[in-house]
């Protein structure tokens, strides 16, 4: 993107003014290496996004943005009920609550590296990944109506995994206000055999080391020690939320005219926060919410279950769980006076700073950990959030590394086995069912992670805590 | 509708356009129903090799909308679901819309991991992109970018 568009609010803030429509300006985070790299699509969404009713301060885009669905992936855009705010289901997209958690071991990288292959292949026949695969736990309407009221907190109280596991999960595991009544009958049908699955694309479950801690105080809170063995999982709502995601897609769509809603892209597709249908979705949406916790909670399981075969000595307790595309009601000062506010993150990860009520004891002085994936065979980050990160994105961080490249160029520069021998000389053992698949997610058909973070960090929009490397990927 | 898959869409009336995060697809035809059905052949081609998807299996696609491409955006999407639940691969289409309606039939098998090596999942085809036109040529475009 052309920087001379923009007005400098720091070297990591970049302001477009409001014109034409737009109710606010919008503000993409960023260096300005990482901004000219961008597409213009990422400034013509986040434009997009804020001529739309109701948002308040800014739209925004983090620094690992990209040209989406109506909204950037990377953008964060918050919305006021009282103020005609609008609720979209293309802000939050069709992978509802796509997130990652990431769990200690309680091993170090020595005590893993004689029985990795074993560990991969262990994980890759016990954790579902890929098309098509389906999960053990078949669900009934029943169940499937407590799952999507009751989030991870419904799969704990069945018997995958911990009560203290809900502790390090955002909403405790729980999204309230969800209605599974509102989830249709083909979004359910979708979900019945997927529970516990991957899916595939970017997603993965990742057997890490911690290669380089940046702030050791906060480390030693969130139980990170260089050379440290963790789990990353990488997965979100499955069949359910992709159906959510098209069926309110279309609706709010065609029903924006009735509501007045003046649509620069019909992929921005929303309702008003108070109409039936923006009800409706609020519920079906945060159901999906609930799944997806589900789901990351019964995949912790199987993968708790892997490692008391292989590596019986591992305690696998949860670091922390974050989502990444969602719309959640919270509450935020403006001006001086707090407001409750929709606030939409469309890839981009919620990252409240030291101090926040929601926060669980034991994390609530550090900030919350922010889980930042990186393309596989190449390092992730955990980062901590900050307080000024309240004031300049509603607390929101990036997601991830974000793609340079289509999959279509990706392969026609790699093969899947090719990348599979390079991962595997440099000590990384890759599982998936599909090569090309690999050749897909080829890293570097993603942008250096490293200077999303790098970015991140320096915008103040959350803190470089540690650095994690794979050693064995299950790539769905 | 009949009890013989159609012919496969020929290599030069399907295609893929790049999007940074995802994929697009494009199919052409003399008429909107044929282009609908090369565009869902460009669809199966983002999951795995068409030509080794053996049309087995019938399945049968309704969808309504005033609007073409929100006909389209039903059409695949509807061709996603039966992907998902029943763990199906298409390789045969036959399309008819008139008006409003569309009634299609799409023709495949079971995923088999091992032969088809099916490499992404559809989550969902989107609006972005989503175009349906006749060109100057008097040839029929139907697009779309999928969510993957």
């Amino acid at each position: 993107m052309d920087l001379s568009r923009f007005s400098r609010l720091s070297d990591t803030a970049w302001q477009l003014e409001p014109r034409g429509d737009m109710r606010v300006p919008a503000i993409i985070y960023g260096t300005a290496e990482l901004i000219s790299q961008m597409d213009d699509k990422v400034a013509e969404q986040a434009t997009n996004v804020a001529t739309l009713p109701g948002i308040v301060q800014a739209s925004y885009a983090m620094p690992d943005a990209h040209w989406g669905y109506g909204f950037p992936i990377g953008g964060v855009a918050a919305f006021d009920p009282d103020e005609g705010g609008v609720i979209s289901a293309g802000g939050v997209g069709f992978d509802v609550s796509c997130g990652v958690r990431t769990l200690h071991t309680g091993l170090a990288r020595q005590d893993i590296e004689a029985v990795k292959r074993e560990l991969a292949d262990a994980l890759f026949a016990t954790v579902p990944a890929g098309v098509g695969s389906t999960g053990r736990i078949h669900l009934q309407d029943q169940q499937m109506t407590e799952m999507l009221d009751g989030g991870a907190a419904w799969a704990v109280s069945q018997g995958y995994g911990e009560n203290t596991d809900l502790d390090r999960t955002e909403e405790r595991g729980r999204m309230a206000g969800a209605d599974p009544h509102a989830v249709s009958e083909l979004a359910r049908k979708r979900q019945r055999k997927e529970m516990g699955t991957l899916g595939s694309g970017n997603h993965y479950l990742e057997v890490q080391h911690v290669t380089e801690i940046y702030d050791e105080e906060t480390a030693r809170t969130f139980g990170l020690e260089g050379g440290a063995v963790v789990v990353s999982i990488h997965c979100g709502s499955r069949g359910l939320g992709h159906q959510i995601g098209t069926e309110f897609l279309r609706e709010m769509a065609l029903a924006a005219e009735e509501h007045g809603i003046h649509l620069p892209d019909r992929e921005l597709a929303c309702a008003p926060i108070r109409s039936e249908v923006g009800q409706r979705y609020l519920g079906a949406m945060r159901s999906a919410i609930n799944c997806a916790l589900a789901n990351r909670q019964i995949i912790t399981h199987l993968t708790r279950q892997v490692f008391a075969d292989v590596l019986p000595a591992a305690q696998l307790g949860l670091l922390y769980d974050v989502s990444h595309n969602t719309c959640k009601t919270e509450r935020h000062v403006i001006d001086g006076r707090e407001r409750e506010l929709y606030v939409h993150r469309k890839g981009a990860t919620r990252a409240f700073g030291p101090g926040h009520p929601q926060l669980p004891a034991a994390l609530r002085d550090a900030g919350q950990p922010v889980l930042i994936g990186g393309s596989m065979g190449t390092a992730s980050y955990i980062l901590a959030g900050t307080r000024q990160a309240e004031d300049l994105s509603f607390s929101s961080a990036c997601h991830g590394a974000g793609r340079a490249m289509s999959r279509h160029q990706a392969t026609r520069q790699w093969r899947g086995r090719a990348l599979v021998d390079e991962l595997a000389a440099r000590g990384i053992v890759i599982r998936s069912p599909s090569l090309r698949g690999v050749a897909e997610e080829a890293p570097g058909a993603y942008k250096d992670v490293a200077e999303v973070v790098q970015a991140t960090h320096e915008a103040g929009l959350a803190r470089l805590v540690a650095r994690v490397e794979p050693l064995v990927c299950i790539k769905g | 509708m009949s009890a013989t898959p159609p012919r496969p869409v020929p290599a030069e009336r399907w295609e893929h356009f790049p999007h940074v995060a995802d994929m697009g697809v494009r199919g052409f035809g003399s008429t909107l129903d044929e282009a609908f059905a090369a565009a869902a052949h460009a669809m199966t081609a983002v999951i795995t090799d068409p030509d080794a998807v053996r049309p087995e299996i019938r399945v049968e696609i309704h969808a309504q909308a005033a609007d073409p491409e929100i006909l389209l955006y039903d059409f695949l999407n509807g061709l996603v679901y039966e992907m998902a639940v029943n763990g199906l691969l298409f390789s045969r289409f036959r399309v008819r819309s008139e008006g409003d309606r569309l009634l299609a039939e799409a023709w495949g098998e079971k995923t088999d991991v091992a032969r088809h090596q099916p490499c992404v999942e559809v989550k969902g085809a989107t609006f972005t992109q989503l175009d349906v036109r006749r060109e100057d040529d008097g040839r029929w475009l139907a697009q779309c970018v999928l969510d993957i």
